[in-house]
């Protein structure tokens, strides 16, 4: 029990087709990287993908030859665990506008030779569902068994249930909103400030001329960081911990949080590209199902036929449970398939991320029935 | 008959409902299976909600002490609210609540008047642990016990009409005494009511 999926190595493929996106340009010869975790059985009806969220990307689970750190949700993922890969087929991409070998703003336009860039289009969370469908025909998986994800892969699971009503079984949205917040937007912007005023971003153009605004990307990530984690969180780990036992009187890192934050920062800068991580802030911004609906979020699930699992976690403040029960009031009131779960955990946004007990008996659970 | 079979009884086929205080999901499971219901659970114990997870249930993670705000008016054919209104910290306004979701509600009740706990009280002096009322009273989760005669002066208050009717007795069995007599003799009251 509670094994890893052990040494796993990333797949290729290119999408067949045009995706048209909703900006109204289109993709072709898409790109996608991605892993499997367990066997696909033979009427393919054990597949379960799974969506990542802002940094995130397709190494979900398992480590690589050579290498010691595990994929994002290897706690959920594997023999044994809540998304069990003795009984599934895992599958996770990289979404396109990623920055680790999907197509992205990091990768060459085949047309012009050159990078995209700032001129990668703006894409959104149905692009990116429909992307993945068309990664589901290459794949042969007709229906999923589950889409499932955390904050914005839960925007996925849930958008997949509604564009895809026939291609679903069950979807896990977890730790997610039907929307941002002005205050989820601002944490964005402020984030997209720090990367566009980085001397090194050049319009957007730094891989061109071999820079990379990494003082912006960190500050972002620093900022983006806080809001994943609960102030209890914070306090138990670092409290006002000092560095050294007293207070130097000068402007460098004194107290653990500010090296712990830089530190952060500085891995994520040297990890991720800056486009990509203003393209997923503006996807994050521009999700709104209800937006096609007068605002009316159980108009915008009428279309739904899956059984919905939502889960969300007592201390996140950046999507709080409050946010979640506003996708699970709008499903009841469309008269759909949900249940929801609120989850007691001190890790903020990040409890998603924790195999907490509750957390993973109740998606096993659901996921198993 | 047995209380569940009273209620399976009470509900049309592929009716919508929901219970309120589901716990394993007992009557939801023969509602859903038997009578081609499509039924929702509200729970708060973490185990019960998992058993229902476990059974393919519908269930939402809820107080409902905490309101029932987010379930639209007449939204369901049948709620039930079954041994779940003596724990409740406004049983009136739950009541209420339980009429204006459903379209007809359901409710069962421990009888608090029942000649077991009546001559528990009286002779032993303490609060009477009977079959329906098993836990000593710092353990229990009951605050507002009722006696079945407690329950429909309330309803009459409460302009909520009481469309039927049924008594059982301790051992679970719907008997003459408990017909004749229910506030002495019947154990439990399970009444279908609506606004």
């Amino acid at each position: 029990m509670n094994e890893s999926v052990g040494i796993v190595k990333p797949k290729k493929l290119i999408l067949e087709g045009k995706l048209d996106l909703e900006c109204g340009q289109s993709l072709e010869d898409i790109e996608i990287v991605y892993e499997t975790y367990g066997n696909l059985n033979q009427d393919s009806s054990n597949a379960i993908l799974i969506c990542h969220a802002l940094s995130g990307n397709h190494h979900a689970a398992g480590v690589y030859e050579g290498e010691k750190r595990t994929g994002w949700w290897d706690s959920l993922i594997g023999p044994g665990k809540a998304i069990d890969t003795n009984k599934f087929y895992v599958v996770c991409p990289n979404n396109i506008g990623g920055c680790h070998g999907s197509l992205g703003p990091s990768s060459k336009n085949s047309k012009t030779g050159e990078y995209f860039g700032p001129d990668f289009p703006i894409i959104t969370v149905k692009d990116w569902v429909r992307s993945q469908a068309l990664l589901s025909d290459s794949l042969g998986i007709k229906k999923w068994h589950a889409v499932v994800g955390g904050s914005l892969g839960g925007m996925q699971a849930l958008e997949w249930s509604r564009l895809f009503p026939d291609r679903i079984k069950k979807a896990g949205i977890i730790a997610a909103a039907p929307k941002l917040s002005a205050q989820n937007i601002a944490f964005n912007e402020v984030a997209r400030q720090a990367i566009l005023n980085d001397p090194d971003f050049d319009a957007g153009r730094y891989l061109d001329t071999n820079k990379s605004p990494k003082q912006g990307l960190k500050l972002a990530r620093m900022v983006g960081h806080i809001t994943y984690l609960s102030e209890e969180a914070m306090k138990s780990k670092f409290g006002r911990d000092l560095k050294e036992d007293k207070l130097n009187f000068v402007y460098d890192a004194e107290f653990e949080i500010e090296s712990y934050l830089r530190y952060q920062g500085d891995v994520f800068s040297e990890n991720f590209d800056a486009n990509t991580y203003l393209l997923m802030t503006k996807i994050l911004d521009y999700f709104d199902p209800a937006d096609e609906y007068e605002g009316d979020l159980s108009k915008a699930f009428e279309s739904i036929k899956a059984q919905l699992l939502v889960v969300s976690f007592t201390t996140d403040w950046r999507f709080s449970p409050d946010r979640s029960k506003e996708i699970v009031n709008a499903l009841i009131a469309a008269k759909k398939k949900v249940s929801y779960l609120e989850i007691e955990s001190p890790h903020g946004h990040d409890s998603f991320l924790f195999a907490d007990n509750r957390y993973t008996r109740g998606l096993s659970s659901f996921l198993d029935y | 008959m047995d209380t569940i079979e009273v209620i399976q009884q009470w509900i049309e086929r592929d009716s919508e409902v929901l219970d309120l205080g589901c716990g394993d999901g007992e009557i939801l499971k023969i509602l859903s299976n038997d009578s081609g219901a499509t039924v929702l659970g509200v729970e708060i114990n973490q185990e019960d909600i998992n058993a229902c997870i476990k059974s393919g249930l519908n269930v939402i993670e809820q107080d409902i002490d905490q309101g029932l705000e987010n379930f639209g008016d007449q939204s369901f054919d049948v709620v039930i609210m079954s041994q779940t209104i003596q724990v409740l910290r406004e049983p009136k306004k739950a009541l209420m609540e339980v009429t204006r979701i459903g379209k007809e509600s359901i409710v069962t009740i421990p009888n608090f008047g029942h000649i077991s706990t009546r001559l528990s009280l009286l002779f032993s002096g303490k609060m009477p642990v009977t079959g329906s009322l098993p836990k000593d009273w710092h353990e229990t989760d009951n605050i507002h016990l009722c006696t079945i005669k407690d329950f429909e002066i309330l309803c009459d208050e409460s302009s909520i009409n009481i469309n039927e009717r049924r008594f059982f007795n301790s051992t679970g069995n719907e008997s003459i005494l408990a017909k004749i007599s229910p506030n002495l003799f019947a154990a439990t009251a399970i009444y279908k009511i609506s606004k």
